[in-house]
């Protein structure tokens, strides 16, 4: 049963990453002029729309998420709606904290927002696919006897690396270096991406690693 | 408590970290031996035919004028034609550009590039010496002492009569040099036209008197930059009244030349000292009546003078010996080429000045070889065998009769330009032995400091000579190593014996407390793991650790140093969000939710109630949200390197008296002066709150009133200062009383206040009561309990009545011996008890924090308090943490962790930032010197301490870290409140009566906190100082240079204060051991 569960893990976040392969490569082809730093913002946009979109239907083809205690209509839509609001507030919420990390306030906004619409879709997503639109689970998650499954310590792995490698991509941005990559937000966006395949890398296999010392209460 | 083996600790920490500090700077530091020796018309140089070189021919000019215009920046002297909306500073000096282009063979103008230090005083040096400025001599600038060196003011003082008027620095450095002087004082930057002012009355009336070299300083463009920058109608009136001065030009006879310059440029800011390009590029502009050069500017013409050339160029223009040790370059268009010189006007071809100056810099450097050893040899060697080949071309050429060719000049030039490179490189020498010994102290003083954190219960508890015996291996050990050096090299060189006083003393002390912790473990078996785990990778990289450790790293790159204040904001931002997620991370934050699903033996929690977790969760992030709120506004405040291109200054850097817009400048007033009654307030509104402020000692009085006059005092003398001097002219007397009167009233008022602090620091206010209510409120177990009695302002506030545990003990004995008395004896109450220790520490900050805001701009007040509001919320935070942990049961002792203290040392370098300082010369607020001596200073302690206070601001106010360790303890109410609910009837908050009653565990604790936090401040020297060692042949050695100086300087501040800080609180703790002998007898009498 441990062994299934991780190897599916393995093979959602292999599809994940191969995912984000294509949305790197396919623009490539079909866009002219198309590069990681000079069109960025698509690039962006490109990676940030498939992981959302290949999450979510991997997550529901699996059955993930928490089932619905009832099958109406009217209450999935309003989940599908609370789903969509903690989307669009999370981009908020982390389009705040950059600036109060020392983003420009008005200059570059757009970038600003951009990188917090791929931080949500790295992050929140995979939150709300895991948990469902319930915020009180997410809080819960976070603690270090929070996680009641294989597939939420790999949230916590994923979300950790993704938020640290977005606040370590933001450490050569002052030197003075003029690389193409040191423009605001390259290095953050790079680094929330570098640290996202890696906790979707590493994830599996520290569980598989770790799957003696790890108990869980079932669900 | 064991108070003085803390202090001596702490004192000790310290000292280690000086010396190595001081070892460092010492071998750091560039310096230059002097050649004493002068050049004399009779000198002979070596090789020639002539016996007499420098005053063998009639000399070019007879008489001379140096017009020097402090920071006459070379944008001001140019002139563009096609500027219609000329900025302030722009097109002021028409004079020079017609000059030039009218009279081509009369006059030039170049841009004039000195050596940094740009400082006024290095420069005067450099300019008459004609020498390379070493970093020994910054910041002389206070007390400048005379010049020993052979200059230019001395080889004319031999047969010209030098006549001088102008900046006092002058007098300082050449005294008794001048024929007839004129000193104006320069130190007060505020006064724009004394000096300026005093020449010209004195200069139209002495040119065509008795005088050879007349030389005047101007200092008020300079002035006028550090006061109002260069963008301000107060400088295009400068420059203007320059430009009349130049026009002596018409006075002038053929004999006489005019040379008009500047020292230094100035930065966007109008200040200077640094090295970027607008502070080094001045303007140099030479002029005769008798045509001076050639013809009209050719192609090789220079494009730039170094300063440093002035020196040969004049002296042999006006037929007086070289300086000595000058390593300038004749300056060639002023001389005319060889063939030429048969014209009326005499003096020397090019080719034959390029000779004599080639010799005079050979000599000049053979002596300075056979002097020091510091000139690499290859490279002497190299320069001495260019020279003879290039001596013996030009006499094979001379005795041939034929003209010397242009190579044969080329050569000489770069001949003088190397030995100029090869002297600035080799000037900048280190003492590689001494930095590294330096650094060897201060990375085993941290490590010492860090051990010293961890193992302060052990130091504290055990009895023994701990301290005796490093002290006394020091004294020996320096002791010794003086009568070695007394025999062998008969001299003491201090440096190394306290070096060695250092090392051996550290070494010591690393062994003994490697020992003790041994024999701690096996003493008691049980405490082993809690001392043994302090060195393992996963408590070192914790992100408390991570962000100094970041924070160091920062320091070693140019880049991070100089976006320091973001950097540090950033960090701190970092660490204070890690905060809640690690809490949540233990589960800390948020009640444990109960879910049946969820086990319970998880979390040991007896004495939890969801609403004092939701509370006390919830007054931590909002705290959390105000640090942020005031980490954000603070960037707002910062000042701006000349290296960040597009940076903007915050407006509230600029002094009131600045701002032009009246309405502008009425908004900042108001602001300035609201923040200064905010901050007032809050901290009466604490010390009200924790019922401090009800007794009649010295401290109450000094809140009560000292710090409402304090701060009143401050907004006059805002409005005093702010009131431009022209719209009351009929008051300008009474303002010039208020501004000195006012000022020093505060400065009187502060100390007042703080001696008052330091003499009665008690604020307990005491109030009997008859024993019938006390029976009434208290009868099962007879014993003194608190209760919320009505006290002269008990309308204000909740007063926190304590009984001390001690007290009650010795009490409920006393009842035991006489229980029949039990009617008639008193029960007590104490309004203030708990916050015995931090009401007087919290005022003392206060009250020092209004006194250096008297220091700073006006705009700065609103940063000083966000500043107030940062410590609050910083506090806060810290006690809700460990009011979470408490109500968890995980969390025991006084012991402050590391991420608070983190958060508040780097406060204090963000705080730094924040209140428009930077870590670059240029950007010191001298101003300070003058909040109340606006006519200057005579001695130079005062405005030393009054700069230091003004640049140290935030280290000295977060100097008051032992606030760590009370405030968990001050917010206990809130948490022990809660807990009542669940049981422990009897239980009173006791606050900070406890650190009374584990006296051993309060010295543990304060040991450890002054220690942590004294660590993270030396580690950032210890970094900076690397740096500064990996980094001294950097280009930019400037850069890397200051913020050593500012972290040492920030370093020593900070634990001097510190020191303070622990010793108030000391001194705390004895009155109040004295105020319970007085009472307890008072009481169970
Ligand atoms: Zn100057
Ligand atoms: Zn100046």
């Amino acid at each position: 049963m441990w062994d299934h569960e991780i190897r599916a893990m393995a093979s959602t976040n292999a599809i994940i990453v191969a995912s984000m392969f294509m949305a790197t490569v396919i623009p490539a082809v079909l866009v002219p002029d198309f590069s990681v730093y000079g069109t960025h913002l698509l690039w962006l946009y490109s990676v940030s729309g498939t992981v959302t979109a290949v999450s979510v239907a991997v997550f529901w083809l699996l059955g993930i998420t928490p089932p619905t205690k009832k099958h109406t209509l009217g209450y999935k839509l309003s989940r599908l709606f609370r789903s969509c609001l903690y989307f669009f507030l999370s981009c908020l919420f982390f389009h705040t904290v950059v600036v109060l990390y020392g983003a420009p306030l008005i200059e570059s906004a757009l970038e600003t927002f951009s990188l917090a619409v791929l931080l949500t879709s790295l992050t929140t997503l995979r939150c709300l696919c895991v948990l469902g639109p319930n915020v009180q689970a997410w809080i819960r998650v976070f603690s270090r006897h929070g996680a009641m499954s294989v597939w939420d310590t790999c949230l916590q792995i994923t979300v950790a690396c993704t938020v640290v490698g977005a606040w370590v991509g933001a450490f050569p941005i002052p030197l003075d270096w003029d690389r193409p990559w040191q423009v605001w937000p390259v290095s953050c966006s790079l680094g929330a991406m570098i640290g996202f395949l890696t906790g979707l890398v590493a994830a599996p296999a520290w569980i598989h690693y770790h799957r003696k010392q790890l108990t869980y209460k079932c669900k | 408590m064991k108070a003085l083996r803390v202090l001596f600790l702490l004192l000790w920490m310290c000292a280690v970290y000086f010396v190595g500090i001081y070892l460092f700077m010492s071998g750091f530091l560039l310096v230059r031996l002097e050649v004493n020796r002068t050049s004399t018309c009779r000198d002979v140089l070596q090789p020639g035919q002539e016996p007499v070189d420098f005053c063998r021919v009639q000399p070019r000019f007879r008489r001379a004028v140096l017009l020097i215009i402090d920071a006459l920046k070379i944008d001001f002297a140019r002139f563009d034609p096609n500027n219609t909306a000329p900025r302030p500073h722009e097109n002021k000096l028409p004079v020079l550009q017609e000059t030039v282009s009218s009279q081509p063979s009369h006059s030039r103008l170049y841009p004039f590039r000195a050596d940094p230090p740009t400082t006024t005083m290095q420069r005067i040096k450099g300019f008459t010496t004609g020498s390379l400025p070493t970093f020994v001599d910054v910041g002389n600038n206070f007390a400048s002492s005379a010049i020993l060196e052979d200059n230019l003011i001395h080889q004319f003082g031999q047969e010209k009569r030098v006549v001088f008027m102008g900046d006092d620095t002058w007098e300082n450095l050449f005294p008794k040099k001048f024929y007839r002087s004129l000193p104006f004082p320069s130190f007060n930057v505020k006064d724009l036209h004394t000096v300026d002012n005093g020449i010209l009355q004195h200069l139209y009336t002495t040119v065509g008197d008795d005088w050879d070299v007349l030389v005047a300083h101007f200092l008020g463009v300079d002035h006028c930059g550090h006061r109002f920058g260069p963008d301000h109608p107060a400088m295009a009136d400068k420059l203007t009244q320059m430009d009349g001065v130049i026009s002596v030009i018409g006075h002038l006879q053929n004999d006489t030349l005019l040379v008009v310059m500047g020292d230094h440029g100035m930065t966007d800011t109008g200040d200077h000292g640094g090295e970027s390009q607008k502070e080094t590029d001045a303007a140099v502009f030479l002029y005769s009546p008798a045509p001076l050069f050639p013809g009209p500017p050719s192609q090789n013409e220079p494009d730039v003078v170094p300063q440093t050339d002035l020196v040969p160029t004049l002296a042999l223009l006006l037929g007086v010996p070289i300086p000595y040790s000058s390593v300038g370059q004749v300056l060639l268009p002023l001389f005319p080429p060889h063939g030429q010189t048969e014209g009326a006007v005499g003096g020397l071809s090019q080719m034959e000045a390029l000779w004599i100056n080639a010799k005079q810099v050979n000599r000049f450097l053979e002596t300075y070889s056979s002097m020091a050893k510091d000139i690499p040899p290859e490279s002497l060697s190299q320069l001495k065998d260019e020279f003879s080949r290039l001596s013996s071309d030009y006499l094979m050429t001379l005795r041939e009769g034929r003209p010397p060719s242009p190579e044969l000049a080329a050569s000489l030039q770069a001949y003088l330009t190397s030995v100029r490179d090869t002297c600035q490189a080799t000037w900048a020498r280190f003492n590689p032995l001494k930095m590294a010994a330096g650094l060897a102290i201060l990375a085993l003083a941290c490590l010492m400091c860090f051990i010293l954190s961890e193992l302060s219960c052990v130091l504290i508890r055990e009895n023994g000579p701990r301290l005796k015996a490093p002290v006394v291996a020091a004294l020996t050990v320096g002791v010794c190593v003086a009568v070695g050096q007394l025999l062998t090299q008969a001299y003491i060189e201090l440096a190394w014996c306290l070096a060695a006083a250092a090392f051996s003393s550290e070494l010591l002390f690393l062994w003994r407390a490697c020992q003790s912790r041994k024999s701690a473990a096996a003493k008691n078996g049980t405490k082993a793991p809690k001392y043994a785990n302090w060195l393992t990778p996963r408590h070192l990289l914790g992100p408390s650790l991570l962000v100094p450790l970041l924070r160091c790293a920062s320091l070693l790159s140019d880049s991070y140093v100089i976006a320091e204040g973001r950097v540090v904001t950033f960090l701190v931002f970092s660490l204070a969000l890690y905060i809640p997620i690690h809490l949540n991370w233990d589960s800390l934050l948020l009640p444990p939710s109960h879910d049946p699903l969820k086990s319970a033996g998880l979390l040991p929690s007896p004495a939890l109630s969801p609403l004092t977790v939701r509370k006390e969760s919830s007054t931590l992030l909002a705290c959390l949200g105000l640090l942020i709120g005031s980490l954000y506004l603070s960037l707002f405040f910062h000042g701006c390197r000349e290296e960040q291109g597009s940076c903007q200054p915050s407006p509230f850097l600029s002094p009131l008296s600045r701002v032009q817009d009246s309405q502008l400048k009425n908004l900042n007033y108001i602001l300035a002066v609201v923040s200064l009654g905010l901050w007032t307030y809050m901290v009466r509104c604490c010390l009200r709150h924790y019922g401090n402020l009800n007794s009649s000692g010295g401290t109450v009085f000094t809140a009560r009133w000292i710090l409402p006059l304090l701060s009143v005092c401050l907004c006059l003398h805002w409005a005093v200062s702010a009131t431009s001097e022209d719209s009351f002219r009929n008051l300008a007397e009474l303002i010039s009383l208020a501004q000195l009167a006012l000022p020093r009233a505060a400065f009187c008022l502060l100390g007042l206040g703080l001696f008052l602090i330091w003499l009665d620091p008690v604020t307990v206010f005491v109030k009997a009561r008859t024993g019938a209510s006390a029976r009434a409120l208290s009868l099962p177990p007879p014993r003194y309990r608190a209760s919320t009695g009505i006290s002269p302002q008990a309308e204000l506030h909740h007063l926190i009545p304590q009984i001390y545990q001690r007290m009650r003990l010795s009490l409920d004995d006393g009842e035991l011996s006489g229980g029949h008395e039990e009617d008639s004896r008193p029960a007590v109450e104490a309004y203030g008890l708990g916050t015995v220790y931090s009401a007087p520490l919290l005022l003392f900050c206060g009250l020092l924090g209004i006194g250096l805001q008297l220091l700073h701009p006006e705009g700065m007040a609103l940063s000083f308090l966000l500043l107030l509001l940062e410590m609050g919320a910083l506090l806060h935070i810290h006690a809700s943490s460990i009011t979470l942990h408490n109500l968890h049961g995980t969390f025991s002792g006084f012991n402050v962790p590391w991420t608070p203290v983190v958060l508040w040392s780097l406060a204090a370098t963000q705080f730094f930032h924040a209140t428009g300082h930077l870590p670059t010369f240029p950007s010191i607020q001298w101003g300070a010197a003058f909040v109340g001596f606006p006519g200057g200073h005579t001695g130079t302690v005062l405005p030393a301490s009054l700069v230091t206070l003004n640049t140290f601001g935030a280290h000295i106010l977060f100097a008051g870290c032992p606030l760590l360790l009370f405030w968990p303890l001050v917010c206990e109410v809130r948490g022990s409140r809660g807990g009542k609910a669940f049981g422990e009837e009897g239980e009173d908050a006791v606050m900070e009566m406890r650190l009374r009653e584990s006296p051993q565990q309060f010295s543990s604790s304060l040991l450890q906190l002054s220690t942590r936090y004294l660590f993270i401040h030396g580690a950032q020297v210890f970094a900076s100082v690397c740096a500064a060692a990996i980094l001294r042949r950097h280009l930019m050695v400037w850069k890397v240079f200051a913020p050593l100086m500012f972290e040492s300087s920030g370093f020593l501040v900070s634990s001097v204060f510190l020191m303070i800080g622990v010793t108030l609180v000391l001194r705390v703790d004895v009155a109040v051991g004295h105020w319970f002998k007085r009472l307890i007898p008072d009481a169970s009498r």
